[in-house]
């Protein structure tokens, strides 16, 4: 699905990824995790196309398609979904409406047909449900005032709306108590299917004792350093990030 | 990143510029004594007309253009301006099929179709172009209601007495200097009765339209609603693009009697100029309501257009009780001016207003909000909310605000709110990773920002309104 080769990325004049080699097939779910500053939000900025960040080498091929040669907006209409870590407020647009406008932009970036209002609301409330959110929601203002449980909430709602082929979760679990981390992660894995993938990055065990990955990478200093399968994640919880900074160093 | 884009944005061009192959009937240019007998004339006017005329000019000719607001432009010459312009109409118009088909297809251009508007909004319209009034809908079911709604050149004739009594009553002839030209030389306007206890059944709206080059435009509107009644009043406005400035100096008035509530709403899209700034509408508007015992008045404007805004709808909270509420967004790009605010007189017991102000400003424009809060003497528990918004889009613009508060009573109760923000990158990339292109993103935010103001208008307007917004903040995003 996304096959990432040699990637490498800047802020200003700090060079950050230093060549990023990755691979992910559909149905599968990779783990992202590495200490601060290695560079994991940067991987999901430059993989959704954040203008911030400066490629200077290596490409990204999603579907056989260079992914680099295209808007923000246009990687979401081929089905790439970022949830941020930081959601930011729009103050004055209701969730309803602005999913609303997301879908059917994304709709007529892909030359379909805006989607009917009924079939709009059933899948608002059918999502909701999903994550056992209040109908209330949707006529409040996006992420204003929201707690940091309800706007990762949010995103994870936004993501069952438009459901993307990759969704990239970007430190989803911060900010949540264990029964919205139980909710959050029950709802992502209620979307998987065979024919999507999902990037998880965090910081944590803990979201992967909910979503189960297929692959752990350890992010380090710009580069993974390490990969392999579930049990890496618990091999990190137990021995931190100390040994894979000192093996790198 | 965004600077760019906002480049772009804001460089978009008026829609709206194309002008109408319609054969006018224009006084030459230039103002004295014998132009207003010219223009009285024309219009059939009783003497008392005449003479308040020629009294307001005779004030005009002392008064001195007004020079605080925070705009700059380029007096206008007003001997160069022609203050009389009507389309040519062989006779008296029975229904819309009368009308001249070149004028019916620049309101088609517009969007504002009279039959499309007659038949699916049941809007009853007063379309005004270049001063005269042409067609004139919904009269009948609005008289059997007894409500009087036509053109103040008819009202003048038609009820004459009416007119007579109110006009001038709450902005005078020698209020300020644009009021007495106004007074002088007004072609026509809309006029408003409506009675004791009436609820008006429909939104009264209009369309005015510049179409005349070098035509300034002088309307006069006069509201009135009798003891206990209700209207809601639409006043909607396009001009054709032109080189030259074109001055616009309306009066608006709204008498609400006792008891009586007047929703007075504005769309305004005047041509703004080009993109060097060159052009555009001057619109200096004077307009003012009373409220006696607890009357109400609501005015709401989505100002968009013009080169240079003037402008300060206000409310005299006269009678106990009465309620004043401004709304209102305004929005300039590329070189336009806004100065624009409202004035709330308290001088009943118990009254109170509501202000709420969304500015937005791009480009190199500058966007001032301008606010009196003034509680007299006698103005017992007079209660007062504002809240100033301003919204920049880039580093070029500017956003100033100049609230003015006066209370004489001590239990006066008056609250400002303002804030400043910008909107982010971030705000843009968000949108833009859920598929929102940047310029559906910023119309998107403008129109959260401005909701408050937005949700004031009527179902029809708001949705034009918002159309307005993102045709005057978009453009080609490469």
């Amino acid at each position: 699905m996304i096959k990432i080769n040699n990637l490498q990325a800047r802020v200003e004049d700090k060079e950050i990824l230093k060549g990023i080699n990755l691979e992910i097939n559909p149905g599968e779910i990779h783990a992202i995790m590495g200490p601060n500053g290695s560079g994991k939000s940067t991987l999901s900025s430059v993989i959704a196309g954040r203008e911030d960040y400066e490629v200077t080498g290596g490409s990204i091929d999603f579907e056989g398609e260079d992914l680099l040669d295209l808007d923000p907006e246009e990687r979401a209409h081929k089905g790439i979904f970022l949830s941020f870590q930081y959601p930011v407020e729009i103050p004055g647009v209701s969730v309803s409406n602005f999913i609303k406008t997301a879908i059917n932009e994304s709709r007529k970036g892909r030359g379909e047909e805006p989607m009917e209002a009924r079939e709009m609301l059933a899948k608002m409330r059918e999502k909701t449900a999903l994550l056992e959110m209040d109908k209330s929601y949707l006529s409040r203002s996006l992420n204003e005032g929201f707690s940091g449980g309800e706007k990762k909430r949010n995103e994870i709602f936004q993501m069952a709306m438009l459901e993307p082929k990759l969704a990239i979760l970007d430190e989803t679990d911060s900010g949540l108590d264990i029964d919205a981390l139980r909710i959050v992660a029950g709802g992502v894995n209620k979307l998987r299917t065979a024919d999507n993938a999902v990037m998880v990055i965090t910081h944590y065990q803990r979201l992967l004792d909910y979503i189960k990955p297929d692959f752990v990478h350890v992010l380090y200093n710009g580069r993974i350093v390490k990969s392999g399968g579930p049990e890496l994640a618990h091999e990190l919880e137990e021995k931190g990030y100390d040994w894979i900074k000192a093996e790198n160093a | 990143m965004s600077d760019e884009i906002l480049d772009e944005i804001t460089a978009s061009d008026y829609k709206y510029g194309f002008t109408t192959a319609i054969e006018s009937d224009t006084v030459p240019p230039g103002l004295n004594e014998d132009v207003i007998r010219l223009i009285s004339e024309k219009k059939n006017e009783p003497q008392w007309m005449l003479d308040w005329r020629l009294d307001a000019y005779k004030t005009w000719l002392e008064m001195e253009e007004p020079e605080w607001p925070n705009v700059t432009y380029t007096k206008p010459d007003f001997q160069a301006v022609s203050y009389y312009s009507a389309p040519k109409q062989k006779k008296e118009l029975g229904s819309l099929d009368e009308v001249d088909p070149e004028l019916l297809r620049t309101f088609e251009r517009l969007g504002i179709s009279l039959d499309e508007q007659k038949r699916l909004s049941g809007v009853a319209m007063d379309v005004v172009v270049d001063s005269v009034s042409v067609a004139t809908t919904f009269k009948k079911t609005l008289a059997e209601k007894g409500i009087i709604f036509c053109s103040m050149s008819e009202a003048i004739q038609e009820h004459s007495e009416l007119v007579r009594k109110h006009l001038g009553t709450v902005v005078p002839k020698r209020d300020n200097f644009y009021a007495a030209l106004n007074s002088a030389v007004f072609t026509d306007g809309s006029f408003c009765y409506i009675p004791k206890g009436v609820r008006c059944p429909m939104e009264l709206s209009t369309y005015f339209r510049i179409n005349e080059a070098n035509t300034g435009q002088f309307e006069r509107t006069l509201v009135i609603a009798d003891q206990g009644s209700y209207v809601s009043y639409l006043e909607g406005c396009t001009a054709p693009s032109r080189d030259e400035n074109q001055l616009h100096a309306a009066v608006v008035e709204l008498v609400a009697m006792d008891d009586a509530e007047i929703k007075y709403s504005t769309v305004q899209n005047w041509y703004p100029g080009d993109a060097d700034g060159k052009g555009g509408v001057f619109n200096f508007v004077t307009k003012r309501g009373i409220c006696e015992r607890n009357a109400k008045i609501s005015w709401t404007q989505v100002e968009t257009g013009s080169a240079v805004t003037w402008k300060y709808p206000s409310c005299i909270l006269k009678g106990d009780n009465s309620i004043g509420e401004f709304y209102s967004v305004a929005v300039t790009n590329k070189y336009q001016q806004a100065d624009t605010g409202t004035k709330m007189i308290h001088l009943g017991k118990n009254t109170k207003s509501t202000i709420i102000s969304k500015g937005i400003s791009a480009g190199k424009s500058h966007n001032s909000y301008r606010g009196l809060v003034r509680v007299g003497a006698r103005a017992e528990n007079a209660r007062n909310f504002s809240q100033c918004d301003s919204l920049l889009m880039g580093d070029q613009c500017g956003a100033h605000t100049f609230p003015y508060i006066e209370a004489q009573h001590p239990t006066a109760q008056i609250e400002h709110e303002a804030t400043t923000s910008k909107i982010g990158e971030d705000q843009i990339f968000y949108c833009n990773q859920r598929g929102i292109g940047t310029e559906e993103a910023i119309a998107l935010i403008v129109n959260g920002y401005c909701k408050d103001v937005l949700n004031q208008l009527p179902m029809e307007f708001a949705v034009e309104a918002q159309k307005l917004l993102e045709i005057s903040l978009e453009g080609s995003v490469g």
